[in-house]
């Protein structure tokens, strides 16, 4: 195996063992990057070789004087492409945004150079992070590192399908409908979207800030409680950022679940979905009950609404989150417009694609005089009660269980016109977002050779227990299989 | 009636204010940007105030504890929960086109503020008092100024972000007067909270009004216009004013008053149309995900209210009540802040109060007119005012000489006994000294004494007024008065 197929818990005791340093693990990835991402496209802005081998060379320099290593030193790291870093673009993948370089970074950034991870580059997604799929990005179509003609997810499918093509140590995507959860689940790798709170938004350009959160994309649980442990804790920059102790989530992991108590979520399975899924999920369910589990299948009456009411509120923030993309101070702006107006509406409807005029339209209407209660106020009662139903559920049971996704990976340009199944593919990551609980996709299976994924939901702030149950299925399930790189486009020519 | 009233005409005039202050914050609203007034344009400030992506912004407490404060120093209810909004508009001068402020949930509500004219005391019901953030600054190049026209246009962010507490009053007020007695008021109020500078030149203070008018004796509200760009006291009862004349001759021609927005020009003094509610925002508030809902305990509403400096109309019964001086004097004295610790520090050094009032009010104010300094920029302290009153009381100096020291030593800021000293201005009370001039002066005007004599009172004036010519005015004259009166 190259080393840049191996997660991070492999690769740092080879660290510590001296079989391997920073430089080598970072030529390895570099490698990959030059060799597989012309037909991936997952890099919008890939940080010069030079450099990432300069900044592995002093990691390596650093290491040979130190006896104290930590896991993420001199990893290299995909970012998704809406976390501000300075002196590097961050477009949103978005036009309106082209070449924009922001002047600081965002907290999580800041805090990954503080272990001396290694930016590789900047990652593609769906514009403004408004898809499932990457293809509403203005640069360029991410492709599914499994099938070339398929799409990796998203809106974070960047981040995953350098992960699952070993171009990136691990990622870092957002997640505000299951913008890390479902790409994850496309490309058959780990990702986690935290507890509403848990880390730091500060430097994450706002898609609907009441639901957005960073999080970790990664080979395995254990890289994502190892990168979890890092961005952790608050940040006196985001005032929604809570202030509790960060516990060593990798310390905590021993894979023993034994009485823990699991519930199924009846909404959220079966109805609708591939079948392939359907057998995935109940293999699992099986996995859990053998490790010791309890497991009951239950009802949250109230999710049956989760997703119009996500469809409310996400665009109504994201109409005034995107409100400052106008042409004054950054980004993109008209060439010829002849008053204030006009250099508005030009800029607007230059710069951004049509997944965000349908968002901003969307939200704008529902905030309007006279609206505002019909849809905004009624989508907050909703996720009230949603709310309410995750308490209630989380009061007799520790973990929940669902299919990540109802499908597995679509093929590019498949969903593209109809805006309404794309949306469906979110069915059951939008309500960890509404009631802001943490949440996992795992690989639990393959149909017609493509990866499935499991989804765990968690107590608020019980990453804990969410990512020891992930990790003791995860062991039990053994998944080992790889990417293909399968391009069915050359066989038929 | 008072100015810019309506007279006769039949109509009463309705007027409801509503106030922006800029907090005296260190920092800003949501960021740590100094707020401090006057630097070069776009170096107070950072990603948060710019509105860069990403950027989030953090609550400064202090500016809430201010509006809080002000709101009990208004007698207003204090939230025990309160959430900032967004307000969504597009507009240049607004980073992110949409303003944090709030919306149903403010830090304040109903208070009052009691108001004198000369006329009337009227109580004058606050709203509100909310929290909000102040905009950029835009200058217009080329055109008439404004944006519509103008060749191009540049912001300064350096005002973006600075706390703006906004004071809104129901419409109980009666006459331009009155609004300009109730910003006097409000302002002394808030200078003495010591939460902004309340300068309504520097623009840290600013005042739109609402004014309509309705036949006298109406209950229903008339069609109102807002009226803004009134930058100073004298600006807002002329522009007020000028609008109850203005929809008064709209009314009596039998045409209804537009609701519009009208723009107060200073230079010709007159407002103009800026633009009519037609084209009214749909502002889209909704609750300002980034920031958490504020509780506020009710341990420290209280702590706040119990630390409330002494406020101008209770120092102002103080006055009358504890420390004797009449209403007209009192009121003056408490208006502003420094100028009631002035005097009241003369008291507690031992100055008679009403000789301090007198001469605060009349020698020290003239002085302060006529150089445009603030009482506590001048040379002359409480305790240059406390020894001069002593130096007058003792009869070492007479009330002649004490002006001429006053003069000194608002000048130089010597202590009054230096000046005394120096210039050898001491009273002469020794009756032999002043016998002998006495004498002499009567020997010079026979004339003078004969009239006196005849009964005619004016002529000891004039003579009193020989004796202190002589005495380059240290004679103490009522001695004088007494010795001429004794040799006759």
């Amino acid at each position: 195996m190259e080393l840049n197929e191996l997660a991070i818990s492999r690769l740092f005791p080879m660290r510590v063992m001296n079989q391997t340093n920073a430089t080598q693990i970072c030529e390895a990835f570099l490698a990959q990057i030059e060799g597989r991402d012309d037909k991936i496209k997952a890099f919008l802005h890939r940080v010069d070789a030079d450099e990432v081998l300069e900044a592995a060379a002093a990691v390596d320099k650093h290491a040979a004087a130190s006896s104290e290593l930590v896991p993420l030193e001199g990893m290299p790291v995909a970012l998704k492409d809406n976390l501000c870093t300075i002196g590097m673009p961050t477009t949103c993948s978005s036009k309106i945004l082209k070449d924009y370089v922001p002047p600081y970074n965002a907290t999580v950034v800041d805090r990954l150079a503080d272990q001396k991870a290694i930016v590789a580059g900047k990652v593609n997604m769906d514009e403004f992070a408004f898809g499932s799929s990457t293809e509403s990005s203005a640069y360029q179509v991410t492709a599914n590192p499994w099938d070339l003609s398929r799409v990796p997810g998203g809106s974070s499918g960047g981040s995953a399908a350098a992960v699952a093509a070993d171009m990136a140590a691990f990622a870092l995507g957002s997640d505000t409908g299951g913008s890390i959860r479902q790409p994850a689940s496309f490309c058959g790798v780990v990702g986690l979207k935290p507890t509403y709170g848990l880390v730091s938004r500060y430097g994450l350009v706002a898609f609907a800030s009441s639901l957005d959160q960073i999080g970790p994309i990664t080979k395995n649980v254990i890289d994502c409680a190892a990168v979890l442990e890092i961005i952790a804790g608050k940040d006196p920059a985001d005032s929604t950022s809570v202030d509790r102790e960060i516990p060593s989530y990798t310390g905590k992991l021993n894979g023993k679940i034994e009485g823990l108590k699991v519930a199924v979520v009846k909404e959220l399975m079966g109805h609708g979905f591939q079948k392939e899924i359907n057998f995935a999920l109940d293999n699992a369910v099986l996995l859990f009950e053998q490790l010791g589990a309890q497991i009951e299948y239950i009802s949250l009456p109230h999710l049956e609404y989760a997703l119009p009411a996500y469809y409310i509120i996400g665009p109504a923030e994201a109409s005034s989150n995107l409100a400052r993309f106008d042409g004054v101070r950054y980004g993109h702006r008209t060439a010829d417009a002849d008053d204030m107006l006009e250099m508005y509406m030009k800029t607007r409807a230059e710069g951004f694609g049509a997944e965000a005029k349908r968002r901003i339209m969307l939200g704008t209407y529902a905030l309007s005089a006279g609206y505002y209660e019909a849809y905004y106020g009624q989508a907050l009662k909703i996720r009230t009660l949603i709310i309410q139903d995750f308490e209630k559920a989380f009061a007799d049971h520790d973990i929940l269980l669902s299919p990540t996704c109802p499908t597995t990976a679509f093929k590019q340009g498949e969903k593209l016109e109809d805006p309404l199944q794309m949306y469906l593919s979110d069915i059951c990551t939008i309500p960890a977002n509404l009631a802001g609980i943490p949440a996992i996709s795992v690989p639990c299976g393959v149909a017609s050779g493509l990866p499935v994924g499991l989804q765990i939901m968690g107590k608020h702030f019980d990453e804990v227990t969410l990512l020891n149950a992930a990790f003791a299925f995860e062991r039990a399930f053994g998944w080992n299989l790889k990417p293909m790189f399968r391009d069915p486009s050359a066989k038929e020519k | 009636m008072s100015a810019g009233g309506n007279g006769d005409s039949g109509y009463e005039t309705i007027i409801g204010l509503e106030i922006h202050v800029e907090l005296d914050t260190v920092s800003k609203m949501f960021c740590g940007c100094p707020t401090r007034f006057g630097e070069d344009p776009n170096t107070q400030v950072c990603p948060v105030c710019l509105g860069l992506p990403g950027a989030l912004p953090v609550a400064n407490w202090k500016a809430i504890e201010y509006t809080i404060k002000s709101g009990l120093a208004l007698s207003c209810e204090i939230a025990e929960f309160t959430q900032f909004h967004r307000k969504n508009y597009f507009y240049p001068d607004m980073a992110k086109n949409y303003q944090i402020s709030q919306y149903d949930l403010p830090i304040c509500t109903g208070g009052h503020l009691d108001v004198e004219t000369d006329d009337v005391s009227r109580r004058v019901g606050i709203t509100r008092v909310h929290l909000e953030e102040d905009t950029g600054k835009l200058i217009h190049v080329g055109g008439e100024g404004r944006i519509a026209g103008a060749d191009y246009s540049i912001v300064d962010f350096n005002r973006s972000g600075i706390p703006l507490m906004e004071i809104v009053t129901e419409p109980d007020i009666r006459s331009p007067e009155e609004a300009r007695a109730f910003m006097a008021k409000l302002r002394s109020i808030l200078l003495s909270l010591g939460v902004s500078d309340c300068s309504m030149e520097q623009g840290s203070m600013r005042c739109d009004a609402n004014l309509s008018l309705r036949p006298a004796g109406d209950t229903e509200l008339g069609v109102k216009t807002e009226v803004k760009n009134m930058n100073s006291f004298r600006a807002l009862v002329r522009a007020l004013a000028f609008e109850v004349e203005r929809q008064t001759k709209v009314l009596q021609a039998g045409e209804t008053v537009e609701q519009e927005t009208r723009h107060f020009d200073a230079a010709k003094n007159i407002t103009t149309s800026l633009r009519t509610k037609e084209y009214a925002h749909d502002y889209r508030y909704f609750p300002e995900p980034d920031l958490v809902p504020i509780k506020v305990e009710r341990a420290i509403v209280a702590d706040m209210a119990g630390k409330l400096p002494e406020l101008p109309d209770a120092r102002r019964m103080r006055f009358i009540e504890s420390i004797g001086l009449g209403a007209h004097e009192a009121h003056l004295l408490s208006d502003t802040k420094p100028m009631g610790d002035f005097f009241e520090e003369c008291v507690d050094g031992g100055a008679d109060p009403k000789a301090a009032a007198n001469w605060i009010l009349g020698e020290l104010s003239m002085h302060l007119n006529a150089t445009g300094l603030e009482i506590e920029d001048c040379a002359v302290t409480p305790k240059h005012l406390t020894q001069l009153l002593k130096l007058l009381d003792e009869g070492t100096i007479s009330g002649k000489i004490a002006k001429a020291v006053f003069e000194e030593m608002y000048e130089t800021g010597k202590l009054p006994g230096v000046i005394v000293d120096e210039k050898g201005m001491t009273q002469i009370s020794d009756s032999d000294e002043i016998g002998r001039v006495v004498d002499a002066v009567l020997a010079e005007n026979p004339k003078a004494v004969e009239e006196l004599k005849a009964g005619k009172d004016r002529a000891i004036g004039f003579l009193v007024g020989q004796v202190m010519r002589l005495t380059k005015g240290r004679a103490n004259p009522q001695m004088v008065n007494d010795l001429i009166k004794e040799r006759l």
